[in-house]
């Protein structure tokens, strides 16, 4: 298909055209119109400081560490050490979906903070941070360890939660965790994703013990899925069926205990590449746990993963594996049959995180959707790698997208679906455009996985073809 | 872990003992109903015409008070900052703000930035002065755009006090001492304070229609976070206070607070610097309430109270007399922000209901007080006030001491389920159930609003519960 990029740069152009010539020059260099034939990660330019004073999607570090990789864990309490903010604003908010009793089993539900007040920060708070731990070890005597989320004034004040942290482990037995993820440091939520990879790695890995004779060659860990609306559990199934077994899942509906155990696994499937590709590389290093990249968006993407994680193992496993695709293709093709012919051509703008905006391209082209654009709030220069070769040409990639380009962008794309986070929804909505939020399925969900398909097409079909949009402009105007 | 372990575990945590041991600590803070200083200082400024919140601090932070008001409203929410990283921390946010005004200015072009801080600014000592200062003087902030700035820290006070902060400063800024005279117009000002049931904010501007009375919100949002949906995004939708009237404001007959709480600043400087007269009513929650705010209208708007008033208040009471069996006897447990708890307890009282537990994660001694006081006045001896406590706390007293119903935002949900008993859903923040903010508390419209809820919740699980026999047609 002849691509006209020209037409799609002088868009962006004519999008970049009001900044002043500093804010343009820095942001032009994180817009790229899709070129197979190039290198992926030339597309743009990404991981950098954000322009002050505009509406830039990102969050911070905390929201990485606290938010993303660590909040799933539910039976360690997450301490959100500061002031009270955060740890309000991050509670419950990403859906990560925990099975076992509150309280007992999972402390996934709970807003646990050290609340600082002036006095913290004058007097510094690592008393009150030793006080805190004292007490939850006494009000949740089954929690597995505690995750203590430095907010930014404990960075900024110099209290040593490192020495907390090791006086209160060690009287109490369990691990104590300390997280440098202020959210001042770094560019976005990408280096707290990073931090806790990092305390995982250091506080964690190989702390646990297995009885070597219950090991099979099959054992699995899946790293990078957050269970978002039980995604885990539609994907687990598969794996299961496939004949695996799976060990952990980090972290969503996930366990300190089960992570301690990780490095007795034979692969890790990795499905968010950015949130944790640190601790997959880790254990490839230090234990030599070979690790794969999967995306369980869509039956196409499903199908090629399947069929990429069964070549690791023996026949027996590929057989089931195959017998898996064919048991589900009849029902697949029965949700394309039913909603494709709705959704055929709809042109589509996505703009998510940091696996998303290129993993979620295949289950819109399953339903003959189109996508026109995509971008990253904090992708680094590997995401935009593996991004170019799952979109057409002439696609428009962005970094860090903010509000005004976004809007902008879509009044001359006229998109007939945005996809992309709470901040966006209200906006395109406004447009009369259709939206679905695609960090948290919109309260709805799994969107993994063959169950998952079924509930994504669903609900962008509902999305697209609610016949309120009809409704925006009235008789009489008609 | 064994189910039988866990039960014994789940058991204990229901027991007295281990809501003396929940009682006694200090330092942790386990599910508050409290937000930040900033997050009130946005939605203030949401309120102003052509204003953008700005927002002195990493976008962690300001990400979060968009999610947050989003979720609540379910409508767009503008805020930028000024995105600060570590250089900012060491060398300090100045450069970082400068450039932050020129490209607020180039793409939102608004007539006023609303400037708050968040903790970090705050912790390394950013002077908002002397940056708005030096930002005039080197041309990055344009003399004609107004530039309110607050302190709002987030380890001091709560989201109340960070919206009376930025109230006091736009306020402040924009009324000129020397503008201040003796010649009051008709106009009655109207602060309803951290506010987020945009209905409250409609019913006192359609009672004070119905007066005839000439009005002006002081922080109206009530447009800008529940506007009408025709196919265009309006970064600053109409409907929001004007800056020409704010800037007269100090010159209107006089200002009705409508909560106690999230005012305390802005009334002080209204009436202190400016010699305003300010008239502080309880938030106009149940018939007594509403009566006193009607009679602070009449008085200051020189007109009787009309007739069509009058009619919507027999309705009111005979909405309430209608049900009051269904809550008559009633225990409630209540919690949020004071003045909606004081003027939730308020009605309580005056239904036949008992506010059992009261508990405010953001409340003062003066609040408790309040509470206490209503209490008395309705010799009922059964009822307890808690300030500073969390939905944890709340959740060892439904535990031990059971009550009927919870009434409060959305997180008290799970404290509800583990009691077993309904929860309406009221307050900040509301994210599980829809338009809710959209109906009135205030008000005679607010009290049937009320009474619907509340017994009708009754009804539905007098209905899901009964068996066969029971289960009748007439309730």
């Amino acid at each position: 298909m002849a691509v006209d990029f020209k037409e799609n740069e002088d868009l962006v152009e004519e999008v970049l055209s009001v900044y002043s010539e500093k804010a343009k020059k820095n942001r032009k260099v994180h817009f790229g119109i899709n070129d197979k034939e190039n290198c992926g990660s030339c597309v743009t330019k990404s991981n950098m400081k954000s322009l002050p004073g505009v509406m830039t999607p990102r969050g911070c570090a905390y929201a990485g560490s606290k938010g993303v990789v660590w909040g799933p864990v539910k039976d360690v309490i997450n301490i959100s050490h500061g002031p009270i903010g955060c740890g309000m604003y991050s509670w419950g908010t990403r859906r990560n979906l925990a099975n076992g009793e509150i309280g007992v089993e999972s402390f996934v539900p709970f807003q646990f903070t050290t609340d600082f007040r002036e006095r913290d920060i004058v007097f510094g708070g690592d008393k009150k941070l030793e006080q805190a731990i004292k007490e939850l070890h006494e009000l949740f005597p089954t929690a597995k360890g505690m995750v203590v989320e430095s907010e930014c004034p404990i960075g900024l004040i110099g209290d040593d939660i490192e020495a907390v942290a090791k006086k209160t482990s060690d009287e109490f037995g369990i691990p104590v965790i300390p997280v440098r993820c202020e959210g001042f440091r770094g560019v976005s939520q990408s280096l707290g994703h990073h931090i806790a990879n990092d305390s995982i790695r250091d506080f964690v890995v190989g702390k646990g013990e297995v009885d070597d004779s219950k090991k099979t060659p099959y054992d699995v860990a899946i790293l990078g899925d957050y269970n978002i609306g039980g995604d885990v559990w539609a994907s687990m199934k598969i794996f299961e069926e496939m004949g695996l077994n799976v060990v952990t899942h980090w972290s969503g509906d996930g366990s300190i205990e089960e992570m301690k155990i990780t490095h007795k696994v034979s692969y890790n499937l990795l499905h968010c590449y950015r949130s944790m590709n640190y601790i997959a590389r880790h254990f490839e290093e230090a234990y030599g746990i070979p690790w794969v990249e999967y995306n369980f968006f869509g039956p196409t993407k499903i199908k090629e993963s399947i069929r990429n994680i069964a070549k690791l193992f023996d026949e027996n496993i590929q057989e089931k594996s195959e017998k898996v695709i064919k048991a589900y293709e009849p029902k697949m093709q029965e949700v394309i049959d039913k909603y494709r012919p709705r959704l055929e051509g709809k042109k589509v703008m996505i703009l998510v995180g940091g696996l998303r905006p290129r993993h979620i391209v295949g289950a819109y082209e399953d339903l003959g959707m189109k996508v026109v654009s995509t971008a990253y709030e904090f992708a680094h220069s590997d995401d935009y790698e593996r991004t170019t070769k799952e979109l057409e040409d002439g696609t428009i990639i962005t970094d860090d997208l903010n509000e005004y380009e976004f809007v902008e962008l879509a009044k001359k794309l006229k998109p007939d679906l945005v996809a992309s986070g709470i901040k966006e929804k209200y906006i395109f909505q406004k447009m009369g455009i259709p939206f679905r939020q695609m960090h948290s399925w919109d309260y709805s969900g799994p969107y993994h996985g063959y169950d998952g398909f079924e509930i994504f097409a669903r609900d962008m079909d509902l999305a697209v073809n609610s016949p309120s949009w009809k409704l925006v402009k009235p008789l009489w105007k008609k | 872990m064994e189910k039988e372990e866990v039960k014994k575990i789940k058991d204990w945590m229901n027991t007295e003992e281990y809501k003396e041991k929940n009682f006694n600590r200090k330092a942790i803070v386990i599910n508050p109903a409290r937000a930040c200083q900033p997050l009130g200082a946005v939605l203030c400024a949401a309120g102003f015409e052509n204003t953008m919140p700005f927002v002195h601090g990493s976008h962690g932070c300001v990400a979060y008070y968009r999610n947050n008001l989003s979720r609540h409203f379910r409508e767009p929410l503008a805020a930028v900052c000024t995105s600060l990283t570590e250089d900012g921390a060491v060398f300090g946010g100045q450069a970082n703000a400068f450039e932050g005004f020129k490209n607020a200015l180039t793409l939102y072009k608004p007539k006023m930035l609303a400037i708050s801080t968040t903790c970090m600014t705050e912790v390394i000592g950013d002077d908002l002065g002397s940056i708005v200062g030096g930002a005039r003087e080197k041309g990055y902030l344009p003399e004609d755009i107004l530039a309110p700035y607050a302190n709002t820290p987030s380890f001091a006070g709560s989201h109340l006090e960070g919206y009376d902060s930025m109230l006091n400063a736009i306020i402040e800024t924009l009324c000129k001492k020397s503008d201040a005279n003796e010649n009051k117009s008709d106009t009655i000002n109207i602060i309803p304070g951290f506010d987020t049931t945009t209905g409250n904010i409609n019913e006192i501007k359609r009672i004070l229609k119905i007066f005839g009375a000439s009005y002006l919100v002081l922080a109206d949002y009530s447009n800008t976070l529940d506007y009408p949906l025709n196919g265009e995004y309006k970064l600053y939708p109409k409907g929001a206070t004007k800056l020409e009237d704010v800037k007269k404001c100090m010159n209107n007959r006089a200002t009705i607070v409508l909560q106690r709480f999230s005012a305390k600043k802005t009334a002080a400087t209204l009436s202190k610097k400016f010699n305003h007269e300010v008239r502080i009513v309880k938030s106009p929650i149940g018939i007594n309430y509403t009566d006193e705010f009607l009679m602070a209208v009449s008085e200051l708007s020189g007109k009787e109270i009309p007739g069509e008033i009058e009619d919507e208040r027999g309705r009111a009471i005979d909405s309430m007399t209608d049900a009051q069996q269904y809550i008559h006897g009633k225990k409630f447990a209540i919690f949020g922000d004071p003045d909606m708890l004081v003027g939730l307890t308020s009605y309580l009282l005056e239904m036949g209901g008992i506010p059992k537990y009261v508990l405010c994660s953001n409340g003062t001694e003066e609040f408790k007080k309040e509470i206490e006081d209503l209490f008395a006045s309705y010799s009922e001896g059964e009822g307890e006030v808690y300030i500073n406590k969390d939905l944890w706390h709340l959740r060892s007293l439904i535990m031990t001491g059971p009550v009927d119903m919870l009434m409060g935002p959305s997180h008290g949900k799970f404290a509800a389920r583990d009691a077993k008993i309904p929860h309406i859903r009221i307050g900040y923040p509301i994210f599980d159930r829809v338009n809710i903010h959209r109906y009135p508390l205030y008000g005679y419209s607010g009290v049937i609003n009320l009474t619907t809820w509340i017994v009708n919740k009754f009804m539905d699980i007098l209905d899901d519960e009964s068996d066969d026999a029971h289960f009748e047609l007439m309730r």
